[in-house]
């Protein structure tokens, strides 16, 4: 629809035609200026969508990040059994000065009897069990399966060795850093945020045309001059508007709340350039999702089949470094496991915006192909 | 009015428009017809007629398998942009945006035009002002409809095609919409309506095609229409049954009751008879006379104008709402 207004003939139509009413002129972005404000103050007004877009994760934030924060991995939860020398083993672990090697580390140990121990051992409470025999030696209660376990075994064998005299064969000290992106929060805060422009991509895109679509409201558009390509921009411009505000808000919260870092200025705007390009991807997949559908019932059923798999393969909540190596070079190419990784690099490590040009490109495709696809088999009645 | 201009101008045109859905459902089946600049014209119809898909052809939402369509002389792909300008459309069912409110939804509509209407006026017109801050899904049926009706007449057409724009409507709610579409009329539009109200048809239209099985099959002015049936006037009436057991049937009553003094036509719905009739006080003693003369008695007897219901009865042998 790009005729210009320029080249129109003048139709004989205009002869003899008194207007009846006064007329306005219209500019040429009028419609699509319109087209995006309606957009936008609709979902002003829609509270489901201001409770999923902009609650939900944050309360998916908060809840998460409160459940993983109260146990930090550097303390140490040691139940001994109680026996003859358990106080003493008590007091040998208390006596370790300071842990001074590794400042940061600390043995938490309580006298327990031999169920209770064993048993908050299980239970994932204690991350050893340490038992001393009547000969002086020690037990050791450990899960091999439980990273902290293993740990805390060579901790406390190592706390009891110096405790009980042995010298150390060399002088090592060691440097404490803490990086930025360390914890749990700063893993899943970025995996939040690319998955909330995914679901309101998805959502905001796919699920209104559909819905205009049964309403025929979309074909009352195209019975008008409306040009369809202000329609679709519109509706991508929308996406942007509402970007702004998913990542402002969801960075914010985790700075405000979880004091996390975000890498400077620089890699704020990095960010936003790569939440637009994942906010305009998962559009334009939004939009191939719901170019042909006619009910809601059925591109509902299309974007969760769409949504699910990436929801667990591509590193919201946990690593997909966890699936197979042959799954791999699969996983890297989802869009959303692009999205995510270009998102945390930039905020937890404040890397570069050139060094991500191929997750970004992986996003681009996937954004441009579905576009294309979805102009070539759109339905607009 | 511009009705100096002797041959009128043609606004729209079209010759043997014919649609097939999937190649097997005929919806439209040879469909010509030309509308004059100033007119109203209707397209009257049972459901499923092929009204709704003549007129979604004729507004450029549908491609006809065949036939041509000229909107002031222009074919809808000559310039899409510049006829989607100088129409305005009511489908038959838009469920407009429900959140947004009145004026927000003219305002977009207005958007979308090169020179739109003031949307205040329109609103007036419409008898929406007190609404415009309402939101879309809090309106009543009839204000829904006379909101679909101003995105149609904010874009300052030049003709309006509304697809069965009272139906479903209390009657108050019809007499405002057509009160709407005579000042439109009124200012030199062109309308193109479908409609299977013969009393809306009757009132509101200056010329009608009669629409059945994806064809015309009457076309001319409300009262032309009735004229062809033969006669202004409906004589309806039952007589008892004593006598229908002889020899003559049922064929041989009809034909009985024809010959009486101005009757036109004659048909049977149940056990009443229509006869259609010019002059009522020629027919009635005759008919009278008739009964008494058989010896049966009758047991109910009524006049009415004709109506469109009857042209069409006349020709299908079918109401138009069969339902």
């Amino acid at each position: 629809m790009a005729t210009t207004e320029t080249n129109t003939p003048k139709l004989d139509a205009d002869k003899n035609r008194q207007p009846a009413y006064a007329v306005r002129r219209n500019s040429r972005w009028s419609g699509y200026l319109h087209l995006l404000w309606a957009r936008i103050i609709e979902l002003k007004r829609e509270p489901e969508v201001v409770f999923w877009i902009f609650v939900f994760p944050i309360l998916l934030a908060a809840g998460l990040g409160i459940a993983f924060r109260d146990k930090p991995a550097d303390v140490t939860w040691v139940a001994i059994i109680d026996s003859a020398g358990a106080q003493k083993t008590l007091a040998m672990l208390q006596s370790v000065p300071g842990n001074s090697s590794n400042k940061g580390s600390t043995i938490r140990a309580t006298v327990l009897d031999r169920a209770a121990a064993l048993k908050g051992f299980h239970f994932g409470k204690y991350d050893l069990a340490i038992d001393s025999n009547a000969d002086g030696s020690y037990t050791f209660y450990y899960d091999p399966a439980r990273p902290e376990s293993v740990l805390s075994r060579a901790e406390i064998d190592a706390a009891l060795q110096s405790a009980a005299g042995r010298k150390d064969a060399l002088t090592t000290s060691s440097q404490s850093s803490s990086e930025p992106g360390s914890r749990y929060i700063d893993f899943l805060i970025p995996g939040l945020l690319g998955m909330n422009l995914m679901n309101s991509g998805m959502w905001g895109v796919g699920f209104a045309l559909v819905e205009m679509r049964q309403r025929k409201l979309l074909k009352r558009f195209v019975a008008t001059p409306m040009r369809k390509s202000d329609f679709l921009l519109a509706l991508m411009s929308s996406r942007l508007v509402l970007m702004v505000l998913e990542v402002a808000l969801l960075l914010g919260f985790g700075v405000l709340v979880f004091h996390m870092r975000v890498q400077g200025w620089r890699s704020m705007f990095s960010v936003l350039v790569i939440a637009s390009l994942g906010a305009v991807t998962f559009g334009g997949v939004g939009l191939l999702t719901a170019c042909r559908a006619q009910k809601i019932e059925s591109v509902s059923g299309l974007i969760n089949l769409v949504m699910m798999p990436m929801w667990i393969f591509c590193g919201v909540f946990f690593s997909y470094q966890k699936f197979p190596a042959m799954a791999q070079p699969f996983i890297k190419a989802l869009p959303l496991a692009a999205l995510n990784d270009a998102l945390r690099s930039t905020i937890i490590e404040g890397a570069p915006l050139s060094s991500q040009t191929g997750r970004l490109l992986v996003l681009a495709v996937w954004g441009g192909v579905s576009f294309i696809l979805a102009l070539r088999w759109f339905r607009w009645n | 009015m511009p009705s100096v201009s002797s041959p009128r101008e043609i606004t729209v045109a079209c010759t043997d428009l014919r649609k097939t859905y999937d190649g097997k459902v005929e919806a439209v089946r040879g469909i010509s017809l030309q509308i004059e600049a100033g007119q109203c014209f209707g397209l009257l119809g049972p459901n499923g007629a092929g009204k709704t898909t003549t007129i979604e052809i004729l507004e450029g939402l549908l491609a006809p398998t065949s036939g041509e369509v000229r909107i002031f002389g222009h074919t809808w792909s000559d310039n899409p942009r510049q006829l989607r300008e100088w129409i305005g459309i009511s489908l038959q069912e838009t469920r407009l945006s429900e959140k947004l409110n009145v004026r927000e939804t003219i305002e977009l509509f207005a958007s979308f035009y090169g020179e739109p209407r003031n949307a205040d006026e329109v609103l007036e017109e419409l008898e929406l002002t007190e609404k415009s801050d309402a939101w879309v899904g809090k309106l009543s049926g009839g204000q829904k409809q006379r909101l679909a009706v101003a995105t149609a007449l904010v874009g300052n057409p030049r003709i309006l095609f509304l697809d069965e724009p009272t139906t479903g409507l209390d009657p108050q709610s019809r007499r405002q919409l057509w009160d709407i579409i005579r000042v439109f009329q009124k200012k030199g539009g062109t309308v193109l309506l479908t409609t299977h109200y013969m009393d809306e048809a009757e009132r509101l239209c200056d010329r009608l095609a009669i629409v059945d099985h994806g064809q015309i099959i009457a076309e001319g002015t409300p009262s032309d229409l009735i004229e062809r049936l033969g006669g202004h006037h409906v004589v309806e009436f039952q007589v008892s049954d004593q006598v229908s057991n002889n020899a003559n049937g049922d064929k041989d009553n009809l034909d009985h009751w024809r010959s009486l003094p101005s009757v036109e036509s004659v048909r049977r719905e149940d056990s009443t008879v229509c006869l259609s009739v010019r002059e009522p006080h020629l027919t009635i003693p005759a008919l009278l006379n008739a009964v008494t003369h058989d010896g049966r008695q009758l047991e109910h007897l009524s006049t009415r104008q004709a109506s469109l219901e009857d042209v069409f009865v006349q020709l299908t042998g079918r109401h138009l709402r069969e339902d």
